[in-house]
């Protein structure tokens, strides 16, 4: 077989893997580190990769040092790693359910009304960071809400659903320009840096909270990977071989919109990752189905790396990670739309 | 049985008997509700009235991957993802065996190899699906469904596309399987081939079936006539004996 399998079993036990897809993971995991280890050794106090080594075992000499470290490098690179993982997550899943690489949140809506949902709170209703993101949350909850409403004639499938996401995405960015162009010059100048998406000022709580909610919502995906899986064969292909595609479906897309609602509420939209993620591990991997694995470690990377790329490339002048991603994402769609076009 | 989209049935007043270890053909003009006769057959369409019974139990009553391991479904023209290896995909129809913790077992393989080599795919494990003949592709999907192991398969338009050798190699392997002991459902557009393997011939017609039995029994220029609205002749297939549709010159 051109794609050599690992295959381990013990009594009733058994799983395989793709040779190919072990190798992608472990280097993606070593890429993962090399820029987590750059993102805690670079900054305004530049520190050497044995005193980060210290400080990260509690053993740090220097109190200043202790502090970049522990309380404000780590938690950002912690929660970059997070939301890309969960924004990989979320898209591979779109993107599986509909057999359609734009199916992405950004494209078909989700994040922008998850936007919509942290600008009323901003604007409107003045608050404070934590109900900003409680806005996000409900935001892109509703959103989905909206465009299941909207496509419940015909199911979460194809077409429909991105052109409707499309219009109902539409939408809501006008709505959003709307309020911010009526806000106040303060009110909108938080707004812009929250619609930039940023990395910013992440501290541990929020990490913490990000973190525990990315898990649960990532378990029942797990579980359902592989009829998820089987999805991509057609509905007719997969109902026939035993999948319960209505009650999976449903799941896995509940899963995936509050993967990006948790995604966007912490850091503000993150564009492109949960698009760009999944076809990148699918070209790495060569795998027609990517699986979760690979775009979670994917979506981490991209946005562990854009947020490096942000920081410290126009230094001192520091870029949000959702700027560097929606240029980078930017290039990447168009070469998308350019090759499915020629394919056609 | 009555099956329906929406308000106005497809299929009406239906009430069939699939013999075991046969190969019955359902045929019938354009629209008349053959596909939704199998669609309902395996479970895709939920008849508006009447049941659908497997082994003397309803089938809404048993669970997705327990009517899959005992009834396998080829869709009319099913479409593989970009970039799937013909093993990748053969391999998938092992899911109603497997679980979370029981991925690959030895069964699983065996089952992928032996079902590549009924089909003849064997060869071809390591290409594309997409990048296949038409005919290589119905077989990697045949291979996939066969990979499933069921003493049950339903076929909707295999030979769709498909050139005549192409065509008698998929059928030839249909029967195949029922020499094996398994049972064959499969919808067919060409008469000649249909009259020519089926045991257990179906004939629909708006909806209704209009005749059921051997094809030297059933099949008779007024049916076809009835059926097609096709004035014809009907003689023995010179090679098989079966019997052969010869339309009327038309004016």
């Amino acid at each position: 077989m051109s794609s050599p399998h690992v295959v381990l079993r013990r009594g009733r036990f058994s799983v395989r893997f793709r040779t190919r897809t072990v190798g992608v993971l472990v280097a993606t995991l070593l890429a993962i580190s090399t820029a987590a280890a750059y993102a805690l050794v670079l900054g305004e106090l530049d520190l050497s990769v044995p005193q980060v080594l210290t400080a990260l075992v509690g053993r740090a000499e220097d109190p200043l040092t202790a502090y970049f470290v522990t309380d404000v490098r780590l938690p950002r690179v912690v929660t970059a790693a997070i939301v890309g993982a969960a924004l990989g997550v979320a898209g591979a899943t779109f993107q599986t359910v509909t057999g359609n690489p734009l199916a992405s949140p950004d494209v078909i809506g989700f994040t922008t009304g998850a936007a919509t949902g942290a600008l009323v709170q901003i604007i409107v209703l003045e608050s404070d960071p934590v109900t900003i993101a409680l806005g996000a949350l409900l935001g892109g909850l509703g959103t989905a809400v909206l465009v299941w409403w909207l496509t419940r004639a015909t199911g979460l499938t194809g077409q429909r659903l991105v052109l409707v996401g499309i219009g109902v995405g539409a939408g809501l960015a006008a709505l959003n320009t709307l309020l911010v162009a009526r806000a106040s010059l303060v009110a909108a100048q938080t707004a812009a840096q929250w619609l930039a998406g940023s990395l910013n000022a992440v501290l541990w709580p929020r990490t913490a909270v990000t973190a525990v909610a990315v898990t649960v919502l990532i378990v029942p995906l797990v579980v359902l990977a592989r009829p998820l899986a089987m999805l991509a064969l057609s509905e007719d292909v997969a109902r026939g071989a035993g999948v319960e595609v209505q009650r999976v479906r449903t799941v896995v897309v509940l899963a995936a919109v509050g993967l990006v609602a948790v995604a966007t509420a912490a850091t503000g939209p993150i564009a492109f990752v949960a698009l760009a993620a999944p076809q990148v591990a699918r070209r790495l991997t060569g795998a027609a189905t990517p699986g979760l694995a690979s775009p979670a470690l994917t979506g981490a990377l991209l946005v562990l790396a854009s947020d490096l790329v942000g920081q410290h490339l126009f230094s001192p002048t520091q870029l949000a990670v959702g700027v560097v991603t929606g240029a980078v994402g930017g290039v990447y769609l168009v070469g998308l739309l350019a090759t499915q076009w020629r394919r056609r | 049985m009555q099956v329906g989209y929406g308000a106005t049935p497809v299929i009406d007043e239906v009430d069939l008997v699939v013999p075991d270890q046969t190969m019955t053909v359902i045929v019938g003009p354009n629209a008349c509700g053959k596909s939704t006769l199998l669609r309902t057959l395996g479970r895709m369409l939920q008849p508006s009235a009447g049941t659908v019974l497997l082994d003397d139990r309803p089938t809404v009553g048993w669970s997705a991957k327990e009517f899959a391991r005992v009834l396998g479904v080829l869709p009319q023209s099913p479409r593989a993802p970009d970039g799937m290896s013909v093993a990748d995909l053969v391999a998938r129809g092992r899911y109603p065996h497997q679980g979370l913790f029981r991925q690959w077992s030895t069964a699983d393989e065996s089952g992928v190899q032996a079902a590549m080599r009924a089909a003849d795919v064997a060869t071809l494990a390591d290409r594309s699906v997409d990048e296949l003949s038409g005919g290589q592709r119905q077989r990697v999907w045949l291979a996939m469904v066969l990979a499933q192991e069921t003493p049950l398969l339903l076929l909707d338009e295999p030979t769709t596309y498909l050139d005549i050798s192409h065509q008698l190699e998929v059928l030839d392997l249909a029967r195949r399987l029922v020499h094996d002991g398994r049972t064959v459902v499969a919808v067919l557009h060409d008469l000649h081939l249909a009259f020519r393997y089926a045991d257990h011939l179906v004939v629909m017609s708006q909806g209704r079936v209009v005749a059921t039995g051997r094809p030297a029994d059933v099949v008779t220029a007024e049916l076809v006539r009835d059926v097609y609205d096709l004035p014809c002749r009907i003689i023995a297939d010179p090679v098989s004996g079966t019997p052969l549709v010869i339309p009327e010159a038309r004016p």
